[in-house]
This record gives C-alpha cells, structure tokens and sequence, in this order.
C-alpha cells in the first residue's frame, strides 16, 4: 500500500491467486466514490475458433477440450451436442445417462475444487488450503477425498480426468458393464454423505451482506436440473431455444481485456453459473438437495453472490445423488456410438458447465469440415456482472482499510470461480484513491 | 535448534489451459504430504501467499504467444535454480501453435472484432526456445504420477524416471490388444512419447498423439501405413497437426502431407 504526497492511495496487488488463468483489476475512488472498475484479462489469446476451421467434425471435441483443464468435459459435450444438433442426430437413452454421468463427474471435480482450495479460504481469512488444513484437517481432508471421488468418476468414464479421451460425436468410444461400475456406487454412498456435510459446514460460513438486482440466465429442462438439454431462460422473461442466441445476445471487445464480453442485447449484464441454475431450477433438485438447500436457509432464490459456496455444495450434493441414480439405473448403451455420416448444417448447442452456460455452433460442410465456430464460455459472459459487483461492493465497504478491501474484493471475483483460461492471465488489483 | 528450509516451489502459466497446473492439484491423496516437504512460494492457482525468489524449482506451464511472455520467461529463468517445463504447451507450443502454419493476423480478425487490442506474436513456441530448460515433462495433459517422479526426483537429487520410449510399449505392457491390428484402426501409438500408460487403445480408439513424438520416431512408415489403410493426405497432415503440433518430428512430417 501506498500513499502518495497529493493524497492519491494506490492499493496494489500483483496476483489475485485462486482464480483459473491470469488477469487484473483496477479500481479507482475519488472523494470516497466509485470512478472506475476495469477487470483486465491478460491470458494471452489462442485461437481456438480460428485454427477449428478445416478441422473435421469428429476431431472437435477433443481440441476444444484444451481450452480449459478444469472444465474439458463441458467443453466436449457442448461440441458434440452442436455437431449432433448440425448432423440431425440426437443421442438418447442409455448414452444419454452416460453423457450425463460424465458431467456430474466434472461438476463434482471441479465445485469441489472452488470450495475447499479456492472459495473457502477467503472465508475463515487463510491465503490457502494447504494453511486452512493445519487448524481444519478434516475438512480439507474430506473436501480432497470428495474432489477424488469426482475425478475417480471422470476417469473411469473418460479415461482420464484431464482432458478425458473417451467422449465422440455419437457417443463414446467405449461404454461399461453393469459390474464394471459397482466400485462407483460405493464411493458415491460415502460421497454424497460427505456432500451433505459440505452444505452444512458452508452454510455456518461467514457472510458479507450484498444482495443485487441480477438477471440470471440458465437452462431448462421440464424433466431434470439441467446439464446437456434444454431451453434457456432468464429470471427477466427470456425463454429461447438455443439457436435464437445469437439473436439475443451478443459479444463486446473492449479495450482492457483478451477476452470478449457478452451481454444480453436489450439489458446489458447477466448472471450464469450455480446461483443462476438454482434460482431457476430449484424445483428439479432431487429431494435431499432441497431439503439441504432449505436447512441451509437457500429455499429456493438466492441473490447474495457470496453464498454461492454454498450453492455449489448443493449442486455437489445433487450430482453425487445425481450420479448414484444413474449408476444403480444404469444399463450397458449398444452400440457405444451412433454411426454419422457427414453433411452439410448448422449446429447450437449450449450446456452447463460447472461455470454456466457455454455456447456453440458449429457450420459445417458436406465431407464434415468445420466452416465456421463460435464459442462463448461462462467466464466472459459473467465478466461484466463481475465488475459490476465490484462497483457496489466497493461503494458499500469504502470504510474497510485498504488491505481488507483489496482481499474482499478478490474474494467478490472468485465468488463466480472465473475462469480466465476459459475467457481466453494474474488478476492485479490496482487502487487508485484520490 | 536451526530449521532445516524447505526447498522452494514455483508454478508458472504462460498461454495454456491451466490442465496441467490443475494435475498438482488433482494429487490428492499426496497434495498434503509435498506441502510438507516443499514450501509452495509461487502458486497463484492455489494460494495468495507469494515468497519472494529465487526458487530451487520452478515449474513452467504454457508456451510463448506474446512479445511481454517472451520477457517474463526470461525472468523466471532469472530466479529459478531448476526449471522444468509441464506439458506440450511448454514442450511443443502447445495446440496454439496451430497458427504457425496459418497467418495469425487472419486469425486474430476471425476472433475478434476490434484486432488493435490485440498483441501477439506470429508463432506459439516452446520454453527451451528461449531459456535453458533442466528437464522437459510431456503430455497433453501431463500424467499426475510422473509429474509426483519428477518433484521427489528432484528433491532426491536425482534423474526423473521417465521412459523415452513409444506408446506402443506401454500398451504390450498392459496387454491391451493392438487396434491397428485387431480393428485396423489408425493409432499414433508407434511414434509417441509414452507416460500416459497407454489409455486410448484401451478405450478402444488410435492414440492420438497428445505426448509428442518419442525420440527418433519413424513417422514416414506410420504415415505410409495410415495410407495403405485409406489415409488422405490431407487426414494424415491433421493427425500430426494438434497438441504438439511444431514438435520438429510431427511438424515434418504434417508439411510433407499439406498441400
Ligand atoms: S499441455 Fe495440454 S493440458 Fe497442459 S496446459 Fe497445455 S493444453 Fe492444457
């Protein structure tokens, strides 16, 4: 911290640490307001919707997995759901489930990841887990072993739990016996108990006040909590399919960022991700979520982007649960993928990563090139709403010392676990106080 | 009593996709036991805390994409004793080197509407294109196991145990039943770097090559067998054209099938 001779404070924080990719922010106060609020992402530009030109179809998933390690399964599984939807082909039935057992899989790996090493932190003022577990060893301990159950998951199902080699369009390379998944489901009796006590220890968390005015923005889907499938819809009155996003909303370069802003076209700002999933779907939780998600005194609508840790232990807990009901359903898909024959189309798609919404489409032409792609990933959507919170957090809190206010306004970032890689390097917190 | 320091560990990010950072912290059953025998001094993922360097061992992820990552590597090399680089992003340029064979200006107004904010350089490159590397760890992802090999190596003072050898051995040593010859299906597993313990064919697919090309890889037979079996060119030229695509063995090869 620094204050300079004609009164400027500059508060300086070279890496906002606990986030996924790099990036920096600055803020600055005159006259104890609020003039400016400017999250920078550094993360260098890859290309990805460039050098997918010339590709075909079926390599797709796979490349567009490497544009995130944490979350490659969303990644995957909107690819091939907008090559499905471009081909005419829709993968249902036991696959369907299987897709479905994936994703559960990251939600759990990667919520897990957010709470314990990343969120959680903040809360009871360690810089990080590793700390955290010398006065709480349990918890952290438990929030590993559920984090491997996640990944265990992902790693029978898809290979790996990085970058798993098992998902193509149609369906998969290779699916299981009944008896090949029984280890599973002992794990997940002791993981979805271990989820439930996560909702609990979170909802004893420490919590800022700070409510907004959000739209929030997610699927829907009559029959489940939505992963793969479903309308999108907002707490504002939107209701589209998937392929009118274009026409509702759109992406903004700004100067200061590598990453692209979206914004819904008629209101500017959204919210996406667990807060937004719950807010709108609350009903198609399984029993014992609610019931969680009540007890932890969320019954149903939350506006308060620092509880979202707890929001997503209930999803944690909804996918194990989630996760148990398809391995004790589960029937062996024959065959393992649908045959495809290329041709010609435009495909949408937008799935639920553990992030939020991310969409895809995909032209391409009659031998199964990729003519054309887009990609909007729930980092750069959440963007703006990000900066926003911090507007007012900032303007509410002014009182805090400079060092307090620094850390919280980090951990008003890492409420949306952002996903800088995803959005395109270190947060630096810069704040000017004139 | 004096206390005995711990070695002092950095990680980190050039352009990438944080997988293999993540692999640290997808060791969960050992994350708690290497914080004990290693001080965590520079890991933004993971903590806020930063010790200031030199660090007895760095750990680099991601490959070289703008004119500031091309000073700030040479920084990193500046305060770590050892550096190692994690992945093909920090081996090979990683899947953003696909631009090296395209022009990037065409790319940058594909993705973005306003192409001035943006700077990059022309091509993805590796790290040991610009600074002394000690020891290079592949994988697109890294395998979690060998990247644990190469921290206790380190702290044992030792060379990491890692085969150079091909994909193909692995998979004869798990016994999985070779798809190119059961189900003529096209595997890259004869000329690729093992350490992933040979996972495709035992998914039932061709590898594809995410660890790079092994040492001295005959990729013009591999190539002439893709052929026989009904490989275009242009097919051929993309299977050596994804994550390590500008590793020199599989960057040869790609040209000679790119028309
Ligand atoms: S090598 Fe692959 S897994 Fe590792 S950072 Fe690069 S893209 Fe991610």
């Amino acid at each position: 911290m620094t204050n300079k001779k004609d009164g400027t404070k500059i508060i300086k924080v070279d890496t906002l640490a606990r986030v996924e990719g790099e990036g920096g922010l600055y803020i600055k106060v005159k006259d104890n307001a609020v003039q400016e609020v400017r999250l920078k992402i550094f993360e260098p530009p890859r290309f990805f919707e460039a050098f997918l030109r010339d590709r075909d179809f079926r390599e797709v998933p796979d490349i567009t997995a490497r544009i995130c390690g944490i979350c490659p399964v969303a990644y995957q599984m909107s690819s091939v759901h907008a090559m499905e939807d471009a081909l005419g082909v829709k993968v249902e039935g036991p696959l369907r489930d299987l897709r479905r057992l994936l994703y559960c899989g990251e939600w759990i790996e990667s919520h897990v990841l957010h709470i314990f090493m990343l969120h959680a932190p903040d809360f009871l003022g360690y810089e990080d887990a590793i700390k955290m577990a010398k006065d709480h060893g349990e918890i952290v301990e438990r929030g590993l072993k559920l984090k491997k159950a996640g990944n265990d998951l992902m790693i029978k199902i898809g290979g790996r739990e990085i970058h798993p080699i098992n998902v193509r369009v149609g369906g998969f390379y290779k699916v299981f016996k009944k008896q090949q998944l029984n280890d599973l489901v002992e794990q997940f009796k002791w993981a979805r108990d271990a989820a439930l006590e996560t909702v609990r220890w979170t909802a004893k968390l420490p919590f800022q006040e700070f409510e907004q005015d959000y739209e929030f923005v997610a699927l829907r889907h009559p029959d489940e909590y939505p992963f793969n499938e479903g309308r999108l819809v907002s707490s504002k009155g939107l209701d589209i399919d998937i392929s009118q996003f274009d026409q509702h909303f759109e992406e903004e370069h700004v100067e200061h960022s590598n990453a692209l802003h979206s914004v819904l076209k008629e209101r500017g700002a959204y919210f996406v991700g667990p807060m937004a999933r719950f807010n709108l779907n609350f009903d198609q939780l399984s029993p014992i979520a609610k019931e969680a998600a009540k007890q932890a005194g969320l019954p149903g609508i939350c506006k308060n982007p620092f509880k979202s840790i707890i929001i997503r232990s209930v999803e944690v807990l909804y996918a194990c649960d989630e996760a148990l009901r398809i391995l004790e359903n589960y029937e062996m898909p024959d065959p393992p993928f649908i045959e495809i024959e290329p041709k010609a189309g435009t495909g949408f798609a937008c799935t639920e990563a553990p992030r939020g919404i991310l969409y895809h489409r995909y032209t391409i032409d009659d031998a199964g090139k990729v003519l054309d792609a887009q990609i909007v990933p729930p980092t750069s959507q959440n963007q703006k709403t990000i900066e926003n919170d911090l507007w007012h957090f900032v303007a509410k809190y002014l009182d805090l010392s400079d060092e307090k206010l620094t850390w919280q306004c980090e951990q008003a970032i890492r409420n949306y676990d952002p996903c800088i890689s995803c959005a395109t390097h270190f947060l630096k917190l810069e704040m000017d106080r004139e | 009593m004096t206390k005995i320091e711990k070695p002092k560990l950095a990680v980190w990010k050039f352009a990438s996709c944080d997988g293999c950072q993540l692999s640290l912290l997808d060791c969960e059953d050992e994350l708690l036991s290497v914080a004990g025998e290693i001080e965590i001094a520079h890991f933004p993922e993971a903590t806020r805390q930063v010790i200031k360097g030199p660090y007895d061992l760095s750990l680099v992820e991601g490959s070289i994409t703008t004119p500031e990552d091309a000073k700030r590597i040479q920084e990193v090399r500046r305060v770590s004793k050892t550096l190692i680089t994690i992945g093909a992003c920090a081996t090979a340029g990683g899947v953003q080197a696909l631009r090296n064979f395209k022009d990037v200006k065409e790319f940058v107004s594909i993705v973005y509407a306003n192409p001035a904010y943006i700077d990059t350089l022309n091509h993805s490159t590796p790290i040991a294109e610009h600074v002394a590397v000690d020891f290079e760890l592949r994988g697109c992802p890294i395998n979690k196991m060998q990247l644990l090999e190469v921290i206790s190596a380190f702290l044992a003072n030792r060379k990491p145990n890692t085969p150079a050898h091909s994909t193909c051995i692995e998979c004869k040593r798990r016994g999985t039943v070779c798809v190119m010859v059961a189900g003529g299906t096209p595997c890259l597993g004869p000329v690729t770097h093992a350490g992933c313990g040979a996972i495709c064919p035992s998914y039932q697919r061709g590898c594809y090559g995410c660890f790079g090309p092994m040492e001295t890889p005959n990729t013009l037979s591999m190539s002439e067998g893709w052929k026989t079996s009904g490989a275009s060119e242009d097919e051929i030229a993309r299977v050596f054209r994804t994550f390590n695509a500008w590793a020199e063995p599989f960057r040869k090869e790609s040209e000679t099938h790119d028309k």
